[in-house]
């Protein structure tokens, strides 16, 4: 076991998926020489070439639309999207075009791609490299959307989309990219899509979230047990499809539920997770379900004191989570 | 026929027009004239179906045939094999393809035994694979499958696969941010595409004047780097030798080709339209008289190769084949709801 950084297992994931599979391919802007703005694909281009590792010109739609037609000859694209802010061009592509591949031909043709997008704030990144756009695609059947909070679930699940028989959008928060570290197996691994994962396991409140946004539960749910509150923090690492079992089982636990996401609050994974509870979980409750999410404005302001009142937070998230426990 | 002033397309053409006298034999060409013929009359069918309600919406190909038969008989002939993906109005392309008319009916009718798609999808949506020829159009969003046909082409440049790509679009598609993002894209790499723009000189009821500044779209074609070429879009023969031209091109590895084949639409839009609206009666007598199925009746009459009685012949066994297929189509299941939530992902 090494530590290792996000943006070092998502780049070793598609190391190791190269040189396993020739059909692997990248493309995106930047991806070539540069090795992405981020530097998920340095070193890339140098092993496996320029065919390999496609520098395309400035052109969302057609980035995500060429992949999805190199996919239906049979090829795997890694498609980068540079910031998910920048996606909106590609979204017919995506949403419109791959989701609807495989029930439109009923089964003849599917879309084995993963189009990859650097998202999320707290980056002083302002409104147009902040956003959090992945609640857009998880409205969507037929697309699978991830989106991890460690190295480890990063590694592991980017390996599994590229492995996946179908479109998969794949979410890296970048604040995590270099802020958080942790193990990483040296030997293979793949974890599955639609698995959450108990981060901190806990009996009296269940917090539900996913991305960046986990770190900060788990900070809140310390703050809480000096508290004499234990709480549980549930990583959904994929928010399509949505892990229900482990929702569900969770909130039988504790009976008590707050959700948490950076993205903002109506219509957001929070109201989804909120529904499948109250259908299926209701009589289980002890309180109503809660959430902290970003505030209903069109994207995360610049300047410092806004971005981080925008933000959700470790105290943010330890507040909530006081109301739900005290209600 | 016109040609932009492009040398790679120009140092082909005596070459192409020695392989299509080749090929292009009286035998040939009276089989041309009876496929033509029978997509004609499945294509006026479809249309009384649609005007019976038993068919929910057609875009009818009638007009633009010669293009999308040629084009498609060119680059069977002259590829190994052939990935298409054609846009909506593409009934033409598809009979070209070979799927029977009672397969286009069954999709027509959104029957269960539609080929392309079991009903899911628009007549003729989805995709027909067979191992030398491909036919792709999942969808009908103007121009998306121009990037499609792209991937298609590098996917095959990576794998080795010999196959060409063509695809299929009207002028209105090349407004598109899509279709000048495939362009650029297949310019760049050189890939086996063929474009053809069907420019029928309207979109749905928006004139060519108010679509662009430009006589010609090929002349955009210089802006990716590849030849541009015209070709009159109602001379089954003349589409013929440029796709062939620029099949070969793709083969040898020189890169896509845009080729733009002036048509007429003989019919509104689509089933739901009514181009009375926006064009006169004028404008459609004079589209008549370029009407691709009397043009080339009247070049193998005066050539000597089609007689009244063929041609009687023709239209006699065309219709007895739709009516049997009409038949058939009719007679078959719709879909059932069992199989409804099947293919929205990969079963496990």
């Amino acid at each position: 076991m090494a530590v290792k950084s996000v943006i070092e297992a998502v780049r070793e994931a598609m190391f190791e998926e190269m040189k396993r599979d020739p059909n692997v391919f990248i493309m995106g802007e930047d991806v070539g020489k540069r090795g992405g703005v981020f530097l998920a694909t340095r070193g890339l281009i140098e092993e496996f070439g320029e065919e390999r590792v496609i520098d395309t010109p400035l052109a969302e739609s057609s980035i995500a639309g060429i992949a999805l037609g190199a996919a239906m000859q049979g090829r795997r694209p890694i498609a980068e999207i540079q910031f998910a802010d920048f996606i909106w061009p590609a979204v017919n592509q995506i949403i419109g075009e791959a989701a609807r591949v495989r029930y439109g031909t009923k089964g003849v043709l599917h879309v084995p791609m993963v189009v990859r997008c650097p998202y999320g704030g707290g980056v002083r990144g302002g409104l147009f490299h902040s956003q959090s756009p992945e609640a857009y695609f998880a409205h969507t059947p037929g697309l699978k959307v991830v989106c991890p909070s460690t190295p480890y679930d990063a590694k592991g699940l980017l390996k599994a989309a590229i492995r996946d028989e179908d479109p998969v959008v794949f979410f890296e928060h970048k604040r995590t990219y270099r802020l958080v570290r942790g193990e990483v197996p040296d030997e293979e691994y793949v974890l599955p899509i639609g698995v959450a994962d108990i981060k901190r396991a806990g009996s009296d409140i269940t917090c539900i979230s996913y991305g960046l946004m986990v770190h900060y539960c788990l900070e809140a749910a310390e703050m809480l047990a000096k508290e004499g509150v234990n709480v549980e923090v549930l990583d959904l690492r994929t928010v399509r499809p949505l892990d229900k079992e482990a929702i569900l089982e969770s909130v039988r636990k504790t009976s008590r539920v707050l959700i948490v996401h950076e993205d903002n609050r109506t219509g957001g994974l929070g109201a989804e997770v909120a529904a499948i509870i109250a259908e299926e979980a209701f009589g289980h409750l002890d309180a109503p379900i809660t959430r902290v999410t970003g505030p209903d404005v069109p994207a995360m302001p610049f300047s410092p004191p806004l971005e981080d009142f925008f933000m959700p937070n470790p105290e943010k998230i330890a507040a909530g989570l006081r109301r739900v426990a005290s209600y | 026929m016109v040609r932009s002033r492009n040398t790679a397309a120009t140092q082909t053409r005596k070459a192409a027009e020695h392989a299509v006298a080749e090929v292009l034999t009286p035998d040939v060409l009276l089989g041309w004239y009876s496929t033509m013929v029978l997509v004609r009359t499945l294509d006026e069918r479809a249309w009384l179906l649609n005007r019976q309600g038993k068919a929910a919406i057609l875009a009818s190909s009638q007009g633009h045939e010669a293009t999308q038969m040629g084009a498609v008989w060119a680059a069977v002939r002259y590829s190994p094999s052939l990935a298409i993906f054609p846009f909506y109005r593409g009934l033409a392309t598809a009979i070209a393809t070979g799927i029977t008319p009672t397969e286009a009916l069954l999709s027509i009718l959104a029957k269960a035994g539609d080929p392309a798609s079991g009903g899911r999808q628009f007549p003729l949506h989805g995709a027909v694979m067979t191992p030398k020829l491909k036919v792709i159009n999942i969808s009908n969003v103007v121009a998306t499958q121009i990037p499609h046909a792209v991937g298609y082409a590098l996917g095959c440049r990576m794998s080795g696969d010999p196959t060409v790509t063509m695809t299929t679009f009207g002028d209105g598609a090349t407004s598109e941010g899509d279709w000048h993002e495939g362009m650029n894209y297949a310019g760049i790499y050189k890939l086996p595409v063929v474009f053809i723009c069907e420019n029928n000189g309207v979109a749905i009821s928006v004139p060519q004047r108010k679509q662009m500044a430009i006589v010609n779209v090929a002349d955009r074609a210089a802006g990716y780097g590849m030849p541009g070429v015209v070709v009159d879009g109602t001379d089954v023969m003349a589409v013929y030798e440029v796709v062939g031209e620029a099949v070969r091109r793709a083969v040898r590895g020189e890169g896509p080709t845009f080729i733009e084949a002036k048509v007429v639409r003989l019919l509104p839009h689509t089933s739901d339209d009514d181009d009375r609206r926006y064009r006169t009666p004028e404008e459609l007598e004079d589209m008549k008289r370029r009407d691709p199925l009397k043009k080339f009746k009247e070049h193998l009459m005066e050539q000597g190769i089609l007689t009244a009685q063929l041609d009687e012949q023709a239209h006699k066994e065309a219709k007895e084949h739709v009516d049997r297929a009409t038949e058939a189509a009719e007679a078959a299941p719709f879909p059932d709801t069992g199989d409804f939530y099947d293919h929205v992902y990969a079963s496990e």
